[in-house]
């Protein structure tokens, strides 16, 4: 089994992430990273490296790659960010770190007019390899503006690659894929599993334990069927495909089989994948952590309904965070999140 | 004249027991965070002057708005610790009713506007505050505080300028601790001065000793004049220090010195203050040691009040927003009866 296996690397999602860039900023001089505090102590030689990302993910770069190329920058989200935008566009391939997705407001224009539409506006002659990285999900008593799981917004913009780790394979295999591309790709890695390793200890695949050493690409583009199963489809992305695999476990003693599509990439939607499934099973309950109106989850509910209506034995079910901004007081909170018994019991409902 | 020495008795008490109260309640914090009661916070511990001085000036129905470090602004603007305390514990109680807790405490009745968590954020809603009372011909004053990293924002250079050319009644009181989180200031503010930048925009821009509440006192005492006289903004930038990390769990020893905190430490502004008062006879220990009392008595009594208060009920997640699926054609939570 995995655990016992030899040479078996359990790293956590932050540590997979952490080498996914050391390997590409190993690989190509031209990668290089700026956000508030990615390293921290900026300027100060004895306090190199203080904080390594407001998350973590950096730490230790900036000893291997200097402050050149590990860059600190004030919190001007709109200058730093637009900047990766015009590096990006002149032979750098930068990572750009907005540390909440709920912050992209303050240099929405930067992503939405410019690095989503120089590429097509420019009849192609430019490129934007840009990539952002964001943290995302409620959960942490964090309320309104530091909740958010907003990758809907940005999957609306065409020119915008939107993908979505699960866990560390595929938060390495993505995060490289996202920066040897040549279109801007925002990264959203959610909150509650940056501290996580693995979730499946019996796998050796992208849902276990194992995260290989040498550099791997995940294509965006591709979403994964996580759990295989034969009556009922749920959908999850990032954080929620582990609330899908725990609902699959449940729905398992209970005598059904659940199978489980892990979007991993948003925009493009792997299309083939997600009917497959649902044409097989038949029916589908869609999770995510995103606002309900014209979402992710919507956005899947039509392409099912458009695309599978002959083979639905039941309409497509969503479950989702409600219409309301992330609320402070815990209760609240975890009343607002989908977690496996709203899914257990939405697919209950279309299994009936 | 020194310092402080016009400013009367009853302010200089006022004062004292604002930044003792405001010191008290964020050690409380730390307790109730430490047992596990809310999930971290940023404290202004050290930070006390600032808008202790400027509030000093203030009524009632003028505007304060902070940023994501703002209980001391909130309680310098006279809102409710009890109702304050219940919001960090997510309370209904609280000043939003649980809704919306440490980074966004908003009393409106006490012109508290809100605190905010996106950093910058809250500047042009001040410049907007004071824009409305141009135009309702009132002579209200608006008040914003925010960080020296805040000022590496685009918000604060439009507002600025907003503020400039229709010289409005705003305060722009920046809050220089030196640190951005773990980002030192003379990294990141290019040209070393914030207090400099206002020039640019033709109006006032003064550097204050934000340790010194004296000064403090002093410098906003001639910006609200001005605001009120319809004269313009002014912009403050206080030289203050946070003593603890940016956040919960921070150490703030990864990114400056032990020194460094103790130069800080060693003026206080708390123990400036006492200093002042008992020099200058404007009372004397015991009255300074009732003031210490009643105000941990009241954070403590805060504290018991969050206690008992109860969470919200479960239709508090819907209720202040426009909403269609509250009712549930998606499996939410009526369906789920969670
Ligand atoms: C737009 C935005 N970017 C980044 C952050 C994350 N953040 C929260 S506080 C902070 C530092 C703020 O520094 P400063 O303005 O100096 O205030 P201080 O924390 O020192 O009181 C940062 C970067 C944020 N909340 N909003």
């Amino acid at each position: 089994m995995s655990e016992t296996r030899e040479n078996l690397r359990a790293l956590t999602f932050t540590q997979a992430v952490n080498e996914a860039l050391r390997q590409e900023m190993e690989r190509d001089g031209t990668v290089f990273i700026m956000g508030e505090d990615v390293a921290g102590g900026a300027g100060r030689a004895d306090f190199e490296d203080a904080w390594g990302g407001p998350f973590r993910l950096t730490k230790g770069l900036i000893g291997e790659f200097g402050p050149d190329r590990v860059r600190d920058t004030p919190i001007s989200e709109a200058g730093f960010i637009g900047a990766g935008v015009g590096a990006a566009a002149t032979g750098m391939r930068p990572i750009v770190d907005l540390m909440f997705v709920g912050f992209f407001g303050v240099c929405g224009d930067q992503i939405m007019n410019n690095a989503a539409k120089m590429h097509y506006m420019f009849g192609g002659k430019v490129g934007v390899p840009l990539t952002i990285m964001t943290s995302i999900g409620a959960g942490t008593n964090s309320a309104a503006q530091h909740s958010e799981t907003l990758y809907s917004i940005f999957a609306h913009f065409p020119g915008l690659k939107c993908v979505c780790p699960s866990g560390p394979y595929s938060a390495k295999g993505l995060h490289i894929a996202a920066i040897r591309d040549d279109d801007p790709v925002i990264v959203f890695n959610h909150a509650l599993l940056m501290g996580r390793r693995g979730a499946n200890v019996e796998r050796d695949d992208v849902y276990g334990l194992h995260v290989p050493e040498d550099p791997y690409v995940l294509p965006i583009g591709k979403s994964l069927v996580a759990r295989e199963g034969a009556d009922v489809t749920l959908i999850g992305t990032g954080y929620t495909t582990l609330v899908c695999c725990e609902a699959a476990a449940q729905l398992a003693e209970q005598g059904y089989s659940a199978e489980v599509v892990d979007l991993l990439s948003i925009s493009p939607l792997d299309e083939e994948t997600i009917l497959e499934s649902v044409m097989k099973t038949r029916k589908v309950v869609i999770v995510d952590e995103d606002y309900p109106r014209c979402s992710v989850a919507s956005d899947l509910s039509a392409l099912v309904a458009e695309e599978a209506f002959d083979y639905l034995d039941a309409p497509p079910k969503r479950v989702t965070a409600p219409h309301t901004p992330v609320p402070y007081s815990q209760p609240l909170e975890a009343l607002y999140l989908p977690n496996r018994e709203r899914v257990v019991s939405a697919a209950l409902s279309v299994l009936a | 004249m020194a310092k402080g020495i016009g400013i009367d008795r009853r302010t200089l008490l006022w004062m004292y027991e604002t930044m003792v109260t405001i010191r008290r309640f964020e050690e409380q914090c730390k307790r109730e965070a430490d047992a596990g009661k809310l999930s971290g916070m940023h404290s202004s511990v050290g930070q006390e002057a600032v808008p202790t001085g400027i509030c000093a000036h203030l009524r009632t129905d003028d505007y304060v708005l902070g940023n994501h470090r703002s209980h001391h602004h909130c309680i310098a603007k006279g809102v409710d610790i009890n109702e304050m305390m219940a919001e960090l514990l997510g309370k209904v109680t609280g000043t939003n009713r649980g809704k919306g807790g440490t980074m966004h405490i908003a009393d409106i009745g006490k012109g508290m506007l809100g605190a905010n968590g996106v950093v910058g954020s809250n500047i042009p809603v001040t410049t907007g505050a004071a824009l409305s009372a141009k135009l309702k011909g009132e002579d209200t004053v608006s008040v914003v505080f925010f960080g020296d990293g805040a000022s590496g924002q685009g918000a604060l250079h439009e507002s600025m300028n907003l503020a400039g050319i229709w010289k409005l009644g705003v305060i722009f009181v920046c809050e220089n601790n030196r640190y951005a989180e773990a980002t030192p200031f003379e990294y990141s503010v290019a040209g070393g001065s914030i207090a400099a930048r206002a020039a640019g925009y033709g109006f006032p821009g003064v550097r204050a000793d934000g340790q010194d509440v004296l000064e403090m006192y002093e410098v906003a005492g001639e910006a609200v004049r001005r605001a009120r006289a319809g004269e313009g903004p002014t912009l403050i930038e206080a030289q203050t220090y946070r003593y603890l990390g940016h956040f919960g769990a921070d150490n703030p020893l990864l990114y400056r010195s032990e020194e460094e905190e103790a130069r800080y430490r060693a003026k206080d502004c708390i123990a400036g203050l006492s200093a002042h008062i008992l020099e200058e006879g404007v009372a004397g220990e015991a009255e300074l040691s009732a003031i210490d009392e009643r105000a941990l008595a009241a954070v403590t009594a805060a504290s018991r009040f969050a206690d008992e208060s109860a969470f919200p009920e479960d239709r508090e997640l819907f209720a202040d927003v426009y909403n269609d699926y509250a009712s549930g054609r998606f499996t939410r939570h009526a369906e789920s009866g969670a």
